[in-house]
């Protein structure tokens, strides 16, 4: 039988089975006198019945073609006699047999292929059918003998709910599981970077040339690794925009929060977050067609000197692009802030202005901070105006009209392209990667922390 | 100092409940006249003819009233009649309500209170406020009382401050148990504590009035009788008027009650006559406890 009838028929006899459920709940209840004589609402002893039926059946479906491909493929990759040495060799040996098994195969195949591929089928029907079977008769089985067993004493309720509880913790889990699982590939990828190139060198050289040599004798052959010029690039940018973002974000939301009417709130707050919503390729050709010429033209002006592509270019609008982050997280913490405590400033005489500083800023400052973390971490992973706007060259500088380059715009350059995924060109990328995802990592945990302390002060 | 009670008043007058239930009907048109003595010779605030609304409804109706020097006047009547928002007026804090409209002639010490030359902050600093709810700031306690005088400018080196805070602390009786964490936040501390907190935070800046919006309606008796006691001191500098629930409390502390009905000010009289002898039949049905 194939998968998709066995997914329809094991859903059909789901729904039969909360159905019967169901009905012998009610038949019970009829006979017993009332509802409240069951342990349980009827669509509970339905759910309980309908979760026995298809649960373990789906279950096992799930495992069976997680695992059976692997297994008929050793099974028949053991049948072939002269089998060649390598892996892909044997790739490319067991493609052919499932081609010839569909069908597809054209020209001579050779006779130990063709026995191949019959065994291939047999297993494979057998495979198919032994699955449908199992897990239709562990269905129906489940499923009647459930119903079977139903008495109105059952406590089907608190059944149910332990097994809803165990899905949603697996979902909660699956979330865990994938950054675990990210965090490790990419850390096992830079371990192996790191037996090419010595993680001091990486950690600590201030020389970044990623180039490998096609050839042994080639001129310049070895890529220098010092990520530092990397970082202080980030660095440079990221603090750029946040000296942007952060004193306007702020500032907009104290206005929005404490002092704008309500007409002007309900206009201004979404118009704000709309800067949110503009894609950043957008900012990336604002900022390198219109805010780096003008950079580089005033700078000339002013008699210094500056590169097409800026540090500051960048940063100006990746700061401008934070803006709606900081404002609208800081909107929301100054408004948690009760209007008792605004009152008890007002009451004591303090003009608008002492009580936002004095009174209501301090209140919010936990989760001020909480926001612009985000925000910064927000402006570390940001790649693609920096890569419109700052420029590829891995400059060691301070001056921000130099163009610089970001650890994320190293991981682009790094990866377009066709690229072997062994070199330490590539795993370079990994190993940035990882730097960037731990600090990440470290500031939102910062963030979320010092915005729970917020929270508490409060409820 | 009054020791008048609501047990003893409630006997000594005894009522008909039949007069009263015809009246609260016709509530309305009776209480046009406030009855009573709702004016004094000496009024530090003066309020004449004050109406106030939230949006289209009117919680105020027509309010007169005078609040004498060294007075202590006492705000009773059931919830939601209006004690609060006629207390918010006398200070301009209803002004942080949007649509919130206050009407009529409301005077302290002879200068409107209303009015587009007048400035709230001097104003708000002269006549201070102790709220419903105990709301101190998230500092420490000393910066709580501190906060004040600080920016007023009252104190200019540490150690007036530091006799500032003292002093109001004492004088809220909460010197004792805060005296060795000064430095603790405010918010850490017990309900009642945190009210006696903002009294004494509110008495550091010397208004010369304080309303009061039922300060002890979350202190337990020790610091309630505590509070009392600092309302009778303060009367000799000051001008108090208190809402409160408790009307052994109205009847300990204050020389006048004014008692409100559904936004309309009903009766004003000296304290010992309204728990004794009411003269409006509302009065009596509320103090005799037949309803609010
Ligand atoms: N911010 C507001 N917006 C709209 N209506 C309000 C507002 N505050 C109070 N009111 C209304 O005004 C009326 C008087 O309220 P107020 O708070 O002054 O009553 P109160 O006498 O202090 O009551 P309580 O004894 O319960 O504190 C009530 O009907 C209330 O619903
Ligand atoms: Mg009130």
């Amino acid at each position: 039988m194939q998968t998709p009838t066995l997914f329809a028929l094991l859903l059909l006899l789901i729904l039969v089975a909360y159905g019967t459920g169901f009905s012998r709940a009610v038949a019970a209840a009829r006979t017993s006198g009332g509802l409240r004589k069951l342990a349980s609402l009827p669509s509970y002893y339905g759910l309980h019945t309908a979760l026995w039926c298809g649960l373990p059946a789906l279950l096992l479906l799930g495992t069976w073609l997680a695992f059976d491909d692997a297994i008929i493929r050793a099974l028949v990759m053991n049948g072939i006699a002269d089998k060649p040495d390598t892996i892909a060799g044997q790739n490319l040996l067991y493609a052919q047999v499932q081609n010839l098994a569909a069908g597809h195969l054209f020209g001579e195949a050779s006779p130990q292929v063709q026995a191949a591929a019959a065994r291939f089928t047999e297993l494979r029907n057998g495979s198919r059918n032994l699955q449908a079977a199992l897990s239709l008769i562990l269905a129906i089985g489940l499923g009647a003998f459930t119903v079977l067993r139903f008495s109105p004493q059952l406590r089907a309720r608190e059944k149910v709910e332990k097994v809803l509880r165990g899905v949603l913790i697996a979902c909660a889990c699956a979330a865990i599981f994938t950054t675990v699982g990210i965090l490790l590939s990419v850390l096992f990828e830079s371990l192996r970077f790191f037996q090419a190139v010595p993680i001091t060198e990486f950690l600590f050289g201030l020389h970044w040339s990623p180039q490998m040599a096609l050839r042994a004798d080639q001129v310049g052959s070895s890529g220098a690794f010092g990520a530092v010029p990397l970082f202080t690039g980030t660095l440079m940018v990221s603090a750029i925009a946040m000296f942007v973002a952060v004193p306007v974000g702020l500032m907009s939301a104290i206005y929005l929060a404490e002092y704008a009417s309500k007409r002007v709130r309900t206009f201004a707050k979404p118009v704000i977050e709309i800067l949110a919503g503009v894609p950043t390729v957008v900012y990336g050709f604002f900022a390198a067609l219109t805010v780096a010429p003008f950079i580089r033209d005033l700078a000339t002006s002013m008699g210094l000197q500056a590169s097409s592509e800026s540090a500051l270019a960048a940063g100006l609008v990746m700061g401008i692009m934070i803006i709606p982050f900081v404002s609208s997280l800081s909107d929301d913490v100054i408004n948690a802030v009760p209007q008792s405590l605004r009152d008890g400033a007002l009451g004591l005489g303090s003009t608008k202005s002492e009580t936002v500083r004095k009174v209501v800023i301090p209140a919010a400052l936990p989760g001020i901070v909480g926001g612009v973390l985000l925000a910064v971490s927000r402006a570390i992973g940001e790649t693609m105006i920096v890569v419109m706007a700052a420029g590829l060259a891995a400059n060691l500088t301070t001056n921000p009209l130099e163009s610089v380059t970001t650890v994320t715009v190293q991981i682009v350059t790094l990866l377009v392209g066709d690229q072997e995924f062994d070199s330490p060109k590539t795993l370079a990328a990994f190993a940035l990667g990882l730097m960037l995802f731990l600090s990440t990592l470290v500031l939102n945990f910062i963030a979320l922390h010092v915005v729970k302390k917020y929270r508490e002060q409060y409820d | 100092m009054n020791t008048m009670t609501l047990d003893a008043a409630g006997q000594a007058e005894p009522v008909q409940p039949k007069a009263v239930e015809q009246d609260t009907v016709g509530t309305q048109t009776k209480v046009r006249e406030t009855v009573g003595k709702p004016f004094c010779d000496s009024a530090k605030l003066r309020m004449r003819n004050v109406n106030v609304f939230y949006g289209e409804a009117q919680a105020i109706h027509d309010v007169s009233l005078d609040i004498g020097r060294n007075e202590v006047v006492a705000m009773i009547g059931p919830s939601g009649c209006g004690k609060s928002t006629f207390l918010r007026c006398l200070n301009r804090m209803n002004d942080t309500i949007e649509g919130c409209r206050v009407e009529g002639e409301l005077s302290l010490d002879d200068e409107p209170i209303y009015g587009a030359k007048v400035d709230v902050v001097p104003l708000r600093a002269r006549v201070g406020m102790v709220f419903q709810k105990p709301n101190p700031f998230p500092k420490s306690i000393y910066d709580n009382v501190a906060y004040g005088p600080k920016i007023h400018g009252i104190a200019s080196r540490r150690a007036e401050l530091d006799e500032i805070v003292e002093n109001s602390l004492r004088r809220a009786g909460l010197w004792n148990e805060v005296k060795d964490r000064l430095d603790k936040p405010g918010t850490g501390l017990s309900g009642g504590q945190q009210q006696r907190l903002c009294i004494a935070r509110a008495i550091a800046v010397s208004p010369e009035v304080i309303l009061m919006d039922e300060p002890c309606s979350a202190l337990d008796p020790i610091a309630t009788a505590r509070i009392e006691e600092l309302i009778d001191e303060l009367r000799e500098n000051y001008t108090i008027a208190i809402v409160t629930h408790s009307m052994q409390q109205a009847a300990r502390v204050s020389q006048r009650t004014a008692y409100f009905h559904l936004g309309h000010l009903v009766e004003v009289n000296d304290t010992e006559t309204v728990f004794t002898n009411p003269q409006h039949e509302l009065t009596e049905a509320y103090i005799t406890g037949r309803f609010g």
